[in-house]
């Protein structure tokens, strides 16, 4: 089976001279379909260039990069706004929601840059918030809704488009216990519906609900360990 | 991604900061609406003008009394009166088949009075003739006959005005005024012109040639000669026959400096509408230019807008959005500005139109409303495309880690 990420020796370089800054210096990645990942590192260590890479947000200085079988590398602008909207549900830290604009609408449009319908987006949209239990609050807008709904309904607008990978960068970093909880647990169960999920944090307890970490020093792999086996998550978190 | 959804997007933009959206909708607004009221001024005004000297017939020519050429250049030093034998010579019909008539005219500003009522006026003197080629008509009671020139009866027909001056709600007809004290029956009233805003044309009194002449001017020149052509288009032909024939009769040696002079109403109302599309082009240009700010507005706004949403602009490509989507959005807030303004300053003018503007009538010209329509859009389209391309262009990590 193809996997969902694959990196082979990807670098990025920013800058050129006495100023170059080598971000990424050769990263080796596989992520199966159903992986979840998070990847740590302390700040500076080139964790959240490659999640920029990752999501398609930014292009590689050199290495390759295939994501769900499609070559990101040869990818033009166009290409990739596609990749992102087909393939790609980003969850951030800052939930990033639209202002001024209803949750349910900020869910739908995903939907709307794909070119579904209107009842369809509804519909799908709809759904999507109740599976983060927001069903009520779709006419909110963001300035209206705390912090965790507005992450949930980011979670929600992230799933809306079924993409082949759940992308979030530091999805619990400014939010409370509790809602780090309800936004972890929803995680956890679109893990357990099958998703792949790489999520970027610098909490070990973050860490630790995912099945997967690698540690990013200096813009390389260092660590690499398994919670648990593949495919074998205990239930015990979401019961 | 298609048209409505984006016009969607796009007109939820325009309604997040309603100040700022309706400011710049003001400058569209006085634009579009400055151009179509300015240009309709132009018009309206340039319209009364000619309409005043189609009132005053279509198919004539004026001649009058005196020397109109260059100062000096005079070769005749003795100027011939301008006579009846004149005009009955112009109404030769072998050598001037293209005049109809020919009706000569004094006049004289005097005081009549009726019961009291005194008004200051002019009355002139013609003959019946006068009354068709200047385009009068009787409204009530009958014009004078060429019986009562012919006896000299003190006969006046009376214009409008003058019957609101002296009678008031009194029917003239067959009463008797007193002008110059001389008293005159009155036997018709004439249909009312109305006023081309420079004179009225209904501040008229009109007699028998022969009693203005015996009772108020004298026996002297004319002061003109007011020739009917059989029809608008035979103007120029009526118009070298009575060269001919005058020069002929006043000895003119050379043309340049004839001892009279023959207007024209064709070529003088070519001359106004030359000159008043003049103004009126004039007139726009000035407000094109308030609409050209207006446009201008509108770049300005979009560049702070496309600014201030940097971030959201980076959510949006980060989702999925194509560059073209975002191109869209961002023109389709410029253009609806400028469609709104556009649509409100047409209705500005239709409302400010409606009333006199410096003592015109404003005419709507259909085509100022087109055009300025058009133009605004058009200037959404433009002014929009730079701060669309802008925003379009912005690199999403960028866009995502601005503030």
């Amino acid at each position: 089976m193809t996997p969902v990420i694959s990196l082979q020796q990807v670098t990025k370089v920013y800058g050129s001279g006495e100023a170059t800054v080598h971000a990424l210096r050769g990263v080796d990645l596989v992520v199966e379909r159903g992986d979840y990942l998070a990847i740590m590192g302390a700040s500076g260590s080139g964790k959240s260039t490659l999640m920029n890479i990752i999501g398609a947000l930014d292009g590689a200085t050199a290495g390759h990069y295939e994501l769900d079988g499609i070559n990101i590398d040869s990818l033009d602008e166009s290409g990739l706004s596609i990749v992102r909207n087909r393939k790609i549900g980003f969850i951030f830290q800052s939930f990033n929601l639209i202002p001024r604009t209803t949750a349910q609408s900020n869910v739908e449009l995903p939907l709307l840059y794909r070119g579904v319908g209107r009842k369809e987006r509804a519909a799908r949209a709809t759904a999507a918030l109740e599976s983060v239990g927001l069903a009520n609050r779709g006419h909110h807008e963001p300035n209206e809704l705390s912090g965790g709904q507005q992450q949930r309904v980011a979670v929600a607008r992230a799933l809306v488009a079924e993409p082949s990978l759940l992308l979030a960068d530091e999805p619990t970093g400014n939010l409370d216990s509790q809602s780090t909880k309800d936004v972890l647990d929803l995680m956890d169960v679109m893990h357990q519906q099958g998703r792949t999920i790489v999520m970027i944090t610098h909490e070990d307890d973050v860490a630790n609900r995912a099945d997967r970490v690698i540690t990013l020093i200096d813009g390389l792999v260092s660590a690499d360990r398994w919670n648990r086996p593949r495919g074998q998550r205990s239930r015990t978190v979401t019961a | 991604m298609n048209l409505v959804e984006t016009i969607r997007i796009g007109l939820r933009g325009v309604t997040a900061n309603r100040l700022r959206s309706g400011l710049t909708v003001l400058g569209i607004l006085i634009g579009v609406a400055a151009v179509i009221v300015l240009v309709a001024v132009g018009n309206g005004s340039s319209l009364a003008v000619t309409q005043s000297i189609e009132k005053l017939g279509t198919n004539t020519l004026t001649i009058r009394h005196g020397s109109f050429g260059p100062p000096g250049s005079g070769g005749q030093t003795q100027f011939k009166d301008l006579t009846v034998a004149d005009a009955t010579a112009l109404m030769d019909a072998t050598v001037a088949p293209d005049v109809k008539s020919a009706s000569p005219v004094v006049s004289s500003g005097t005081t009549c009075t009726f019961e009291g009522t005194s008004y200051d006026t002019s009355v002139t003197g013609t003959w019946p003739s006068y009354f068709e080629a200047s385009n009068n008509t009787i409204a009530s009671g009958d014009y004078f006959v060429n019986d009562d020139v012919v006896n000299s009866r003190r006969t006046v027909v009376l214009g409008q005005t003058v019957v609101d001056e002296l009678f008031g709600t009194v029917d003239p007809v067959g009463s008797e005024i007193i002008c110059a004290g001389t008293p005159f029956t009155v036997t018709g009233v004439l249909e009312t012109k109305g006023s081309s805003g420079f004179s009225d044309s209904d501040d008229v009194i009109i007699a028998p040639l022969t009693t203005v002449q015996s009772h108020l001017t004298g026996y002297g020149s004319l002061d003109s000669i007011l020739v009917q052509t059989a029809s608008a288009d035979v103007q120029e032909a009526a118009q070298s026959e009575v060269y001919a024939i005058l020069d002929d009769r006043h000895d003119t040696t050379d043309t340049s400096s004839r001892d009279y002079q023959v207007l024209n109403q064709a070529s003088l109302i070519s001359t106004v509408e030359d000159t008043s599309q003049v103004f009126t082009v004039l007139l726009g240009a000035v407000a094109a230019i308030s609409l050209l700010v207006g446009g201008i507005g509108i770049t300005n706004i979009m560049l702070v807008t496309v600014t201030e949403r940097t971030r959201e602009i980076g959510i949006r490509k980060a989702i999925g959005a194509s560059k073209s989507a975002i191109m869209g959005q961002f023109l389709v807030e410029a253009t609806v500005l400028s469609i709104i303004g556009g649509v409100l300053g047409v209705l500005t003018a239709i409302l400010v139109t409606r009333f006199q503007i410096a003592g015109t009538t404003p005419v709507i010209l259909p085509i100022s409303v087109i055009g300025a329509f058009g133009v605004s859009v058009a200037l959404g389209l433009f002014f929009g495309s730079y701060p669309a391309n802008r925003a379009a262009s912005l690199r999403p990590i960028e866009a995502l880690r601005h503030e």
